[in-house]
């Protein structure tokens, strides 16, 4: 039940916010907040609780379940179910949620109830998607956290640069996720068709789909309907395309839950659905899942290189990072899909941390052009030595979490794919022409304008300290993390390791 | 007890960081350098405990703080391993670093931001010892890639200049690129040797592959692309002039004292995979080599006191990578910590000679200080003795003659020339450097006006201290650490020793008098052969290094601005973006159609019907 109420809260919070409009402007931020902090709280408390080893066979590898009927004449369930890997992952909801809710404090200024609405019912969403088993709830959820999005950057965003609009860069957003979603559900319905065929009956039961024997011929296209939806959403190049307006016209909130979480529901979806729905096309798949990965890594790190707008820079860089989670999860390898994991984590804590700090930016000079910032570390105190750590986490000083996460990945994906390894580790020195990039030209240099400017009060710095803590916290000692999704990734390996002789094989023709 | 002055003397520094950073600059100069010089001072004689203990008979120690990364067999530990070799280097890091932050209260007095510059001094002194501390590769490369992070930040510690920036940015880079090696390097390791542990990979290596191995050449050959980039050798080497963009002390500890020697030491310490890949061992020597020739030459034609001591730098690092060539271990280690001594030395007493210059650095506008700079030429004086290796009384002398004797030994008369080639060059420009600064008459008034340092403690101390070390003296309190490494080739006779001693001793005096000719006598033969013809040609290629930074600039630098040029608009993006243009062609078709005038309305459905009506007769099957 603890489950349901972990999904539910959000989206009550969400509503008594928007009430609570009436009472007063701080009401539905404390109110936000506060259910944020809950959903934190009690995933704290379910993983100081939990158990996490590899369950041996027979047992259900779930630490939580609950089900219930929803509508039985299509099979359809509600049905949710938590282990480790969606533990930490709704933790982190919890986390970077109450950040979302610290850091809209001054930014937002108009109907702040309903800004608190959209955010808390994304994060419902989410919290959806991790828990889902049934997959017509998974698709439910799936598409329930766009529409609140949509109204986030349309309503609340920033209009930019070069005659970028802010609904525009929405309805991109839309567009874009809405269409592969379109086509997952294509392939949720066709699994759920033929497994009807088989049996005569209809289920949506993720552990019952699991069990389908799928027509050859038609295998590799579902395969593909799950791999694309993920793909956008991830996002894979060259799928990518609203990611960079989204996340430079989206308010910092929403930059921080889109880079935070909603890239990582992507992640999740593979390893959880498209992975063991589809082993064996997954692992013929995988050398084309590698190369996009490492088309990914250059091609968000080159673009990176490139960009004027502070926002937009990140959001590349994100490409670039989600790179090395792609190839992680088709590598095969335990240590690559922990490494993964620890990432993706490492990733919602750097890139949301430099999105803060490029809004707290924002209220002080009003612009993300880097053009017209620079030698800001004279004039503002400790936001730019925040803004190194976190440049630092994010091109993979070791003692960060990130270093932890990309390197895992390399030694991990070495032995099967040398040549992507290989080629993955020239992102290291990208990515240090862009960290860099981004602090020479923000904080070093000749001072563009004279003058102090206001060092950060106690909200953000406690926001910066917590997330730089734990990006260190990661960094040097990861064990907890990984152990708890140790269980999660011996699965998967076990799962690929029936279809390993022919993914080594496959791996082998990209050296 | 070991254990505990071990991890006195790496907390140490990272308190002092912590402290400053966290400060916030609230601390103000006075307290901000008390702490930064405090921690050094308390971590080497924390340092000064554990060699003692070590002497006392407590031998090698290696202890775990805890397991930092478990996953199957993929077990890295933030473990410490003390050992001989260890322990030299922290005696380096920490013993030299201490006077160098001493000096740096001085250097830097009275400039805003110095608890930033403490704090990141400490923090370089940290990572660096994580680097020789570290029982596993993986440990070793956090300590790798901190010490990197902290050159960059200090070489464009005055931010405000773009300059210092860029080569603070080149600097992270080039080394960074290097870094990549390494790290394939360890993915090959422990992809075929299964752990990442120091010892263990040298035990396994030895197991694994037999000498020669390709995979043993290929794992070396990428340990050395590290090592390239650290030490700045050829071809990764252009950072290193450039890097001198920073305060004088970092130039001291990080570019000449610790940092630039961490290929050496990384190479020493596997010296196991060396051995089994030999033509990787002779491609050291033979880069060693080739660096150590390219940087004197350069050094030769500079103008700027801190590019000739960088190249200068290089070049000694040459003799190390030389000496690691021919199997020679300790001989690179002995030089590598007499080097530490001497061009700590130099470093500082360039850094005494441009604060009281106010911040004139190049030897045009130089010269006459020996007057006005006594203690500062005094330390030119010793430190360019032990750099020229003067024989018996210098420290230099000592390391540099081992390496000869070594490559003699080893066979290696290529290498054994190069040697005896760079040690005349070095003379000359060592001579050089301290004409132009301290002889002949003042070039400005920034010169003629130079205000010396009085300070006992924080200036003289300093100099002092590291001018006794860079005598004879500082040569005979190295330990020499022949036990832990490979039997070197200078030990399996003796043959020819003495006859080396003569012939380095004389190429020392030949290249002093030489130089003294040069430079005194023929002064002004020189400057006409140098302002024309091949003569000018000459001054120009050596003053540009040889032209590395203009060829990388060609190659790599422009090509990736073009790159980046070229897809700044995401190109990708772009095409996929022609769905959304046509979907919008479409519809401006289709909403012209619709325009509300009915005799177009009229007009469509006539040729409509018409053309069904066509389609229908001339079409298969119709009456026509």
């Amino acid at each position: 039940m603890i489950l349901v109420w972990l999904i539910v809260i959000p989206f009550l919070g969400g509503l008594l916010c928007w009430q609570a409009d009436r009472w007063s402007e701080q009401a539905p931020r404390w109110i936000a907040l506060g259910t944020m902090l809950f959903v934190l709280v009690i995933s704290l408390v379910l993983w100081a609780a939990g158990d996490f080893a590899l369950p041996s066979g027979g047992e259900t590898p779930w630490l939580l379940e609950w089900r219930t009927d929803w509508i039985p004449r299509f099979g359809i369930e509600i049905h949710l179910a938590m282990d480790g890997l969606s533990l930490i992952l709704v933790a982190l909801t919890g986390f970077l949620g109450a950040l979302a809710v610290l850091c809209s404090w001054r930014e937002i200024g108009q109907r702040i109830g309903f800004f608190h609405l959209n955010l808390l019912w994304i994060l419902g969403g989410v919290v959806g998607v991790f828990l889902a088993l049934d997959l017509f709830l998974f698709f439910l959820f799936w598409e329930m956290m766009l529409v609140p999005m949509y109204f986030l950057i349309a309503l609340w965003g920033h209009s930019g640069s070069a005659g970028q609009t802010r609904i525009r860069a929405a309805t991109r957003f839309f567009i874009y996720t809405q269409a592969s979603g379109l086509l997952m559900l294509v392939a949720i319905l066709a699994l759920v068709f033929i497994h009807f065929g088989n049996t005569g009956e209809f289920s949506f039961s993720y552990e019952v789909l699991l069990k389908t024997e799928v027509p050859e011929a038609i295998a590799p296209w579902l395969m593909l309907g799950f791999f694309v939806a993920f793909a956008v959403k991830l996002p894979v190049v060259p799928f990518h395309g609203w990611l960079p307006d989204a996340h430079a016209q989206a308010p910092t909130a929403g930059s921080v839950d889109l880079a935070g979480i909603l890239l990582k529901t992507a992640a999740y979806g593979m390893l959880r659905f498209a992975l063991p729905l589809f082993p064996e096309e997954s692992a013929a798949f995988a050398p084309v899942a590698m190369v996009l990965g490492l088309v990914g890594i250059v091609y968000g790190a080159v673009l990176a290189c490139g960009q004027q707008d502070i926002k937009r820079l990140i959001a590349y860089t994100s490409i670039s990072h989600m790179g090395f989670v792609l190839i992680a999860i088709y590598s095969g390898s335990e240590l690559a899909i922990q490494g993964a994991v620890v990432l993706m984590v490492a990733h919602a804590f750097s890139s949301a941390g430099l999105f803060i700090l490029s809004g707290q930016l924002y209220e002080r000079i009003h612009t993300r052009d880097m053009r017209i910032m620079g030698g800001l570390w004279g004039r503002i105190p400790t936001l730019p030595g925040f803004t190194l750590c976190f440049v630092a986490a994010s091109l993979g000083m070791p003692a960060t979490a990130n270093f932890v996460g990309e390197f895992m990945i390399l030694f991990g994906t070495f032995p099967t794919a040398p040549v992507v390894v290989i080629i993955a580790s020239t992102g290291l020195v990208m990515a240090a022409i862009y960290s860099l990039i981004l602090m020479q030209r923000v904080h070093f240099g000749p001072a563009y304008r004279d003058g102090a400017l206001a060092g950060p009060d106690w909200r953000e710095y406690g926001m910066m300290l917590a997330l730089l803590a734990l990006v260190l916290l990661i960094g040097l000692y990861p064990q907890p993390l990984l152990d708890t999704t140790a269980g999660m990734s011996g699965r998967v390996v076990e799962l690929f390791a029936g279809p390993a002789q022919s993914l080594a094989e496959t791996a082998g023709e990209v050296r | 007890m070991m254990e505990l002055a071990v991890t006195l003397s790496f907390v140490m520094p990272l308190v002092g960081t912590l402290v400053l950073a966290l400060s916030g600059g609230r601390l103000g100069p006075k307290v901000g350098s008390v702490i930064g010089v405090a921690s050094i001072g308390i971590a080497a004689l924390a340092t000064a405990w554990a060699i003692a203990l070590y002497a006392g008979g407590d031998g090698a120690v290696r202890f775990t703080l805890w397991t930092w990364i478990q996953v199957g067999a993929f077990q890295p530990t933030i473990g410490l391993a003390v050992d001989g070799l260890a322990l030299v280097m922290m005696a380096v890091i920490t013993g030299v670093g201490f006077f160098i932050h001493l000096f740096a209260v001085w250097y830097m007095g009275g400039e805003a931001g110095v608890t930033r510059f403490f704090a990141w001094m400490n923090l370089f002194v940290f990572s660096m010892l994580m680097l020789v501390l570290g029982d596993n590769l993986l440990l070793l490369f956090l300590g790798w890639e901190g010490v990197g992070l902290c050159s960059y930040l200090l070489i464009g510690y005055y931010y405000q200049d773009s300059a210092n920036g860029r080569a603070a940015f080149k600097a992270f880079l080039v080394t960074r690129i290097g870094d990549v090696f390494l790290a394939l390097g360890l993915f090959l390791i422990f992809r075929d040797l299964g752990t990442l542990d120091i010892q263990q990979v040298m035990v396994r290596a030895a197991e694994v592959w037999s000498v020669g191995d390709p995979t043993a050449t290929l794992v070396a050959l990428l340990v050395l692309g590290g090592a390239l980039g650290k030490s700045a050798q050829v071809p990764l080497h252009t950072w290193l002039p450039d890097a001198m963009a920073g305060p004088t002390p970092v130039s001291a500890l990080i570019h000449a004292a610790t940092m630039v020697t961490a290929g050496v030491y990384l190479i020493a310490r596997l010296n196991g995979v060396f051995l089994l890949a030999p033509e990787a061992l002779w491609l050291v020597g033979v880069i060693g080599a080739v660096s150590l020739l390219l940087a004197a030459f350069a050094a030769l034609a500079q103008t700027d006191i801190k590019r000739v001591l960088a190249y200068s730098t290089m070049s000694q690092i040459g003799y190390m990578f030389l000496a690691l060539g021919v199997g020679a271990f300790d001989a690179a280690i002995f030089h590598l910590v007499t080097h530490a001594f001497f061009k700590a030395l130099l470093f500082l007493s360039a850094g005494a000679v441009i604060t009281s210059c106010h911040h004139e650095q190049d030897m045009a506008n130089l010269g006459g200080l020996r007057k006005r700079l006594p203690v500062a030429y005094a330390g030119f004086l010793v430190g360019g003795s032990a750099l020229v290796a003067l024989p018996l009384v210098t420290a230099g002398f000592y390391s540099k003659d081992e390496i000869l004797w070594q490559a003699m030994a080893a066979d290696a008369q290529g290498l054994l020339l190069a040697g005896l080639l760079g040690a005349f060059l070095t003379c000359l420009y060592t001579v050089r450097l301290i004409l132009r600064t301290f002889h002949g008459d003042c070039g400005s008034d920034k010169a003629r006006n130079a205000e010396p340092g009085t300070q006992l403690l924080t200036h003289h101390l300093p100099l002092a201290v590291l001018a006794v070390l860079s005598t004879f003296v500082g040569a005979m309190l190295y330990p020499h650490l022949g036990g832990l490494f490979p039997v070197a080739p200078g030990e399996r006779t003796e043959a020819g020793h003495t006859l080396l001693q003569l012939l380095a001793t004389g190429t020392v005096i030949a290249g002093l008098a030489v130089s003294g000719w040069l430079f005194v006598k023929r002064r002004e033969w020189l400057r006409q052969q140098v302002s024309a013809g091949p003569g000018a040609f000459l001054w120009k290629l050596w003053h540009r290094a040889w032209g590395f930074d203009a060829l990388y600039d060609r190659l790599l630098v422009r090509p990736w601005h073009l790159l980046v040029r070229m897809l700044r608009h995401d190109l990708i993006n772009l095409t996929i973006n022609l769905v959304a243009v046509l979907a919008r062609l479409l519809n401006s078709g289709l909403v012209r159609a619709q325009n509300g005038r009915t005799r177009s309305y009229a007009t469509a459905m006539i040729l409509g019907a018409t053309l069904i009506l066509l389609a229908l007769t001339i079409g298969p099957g119709g009456v026509a």
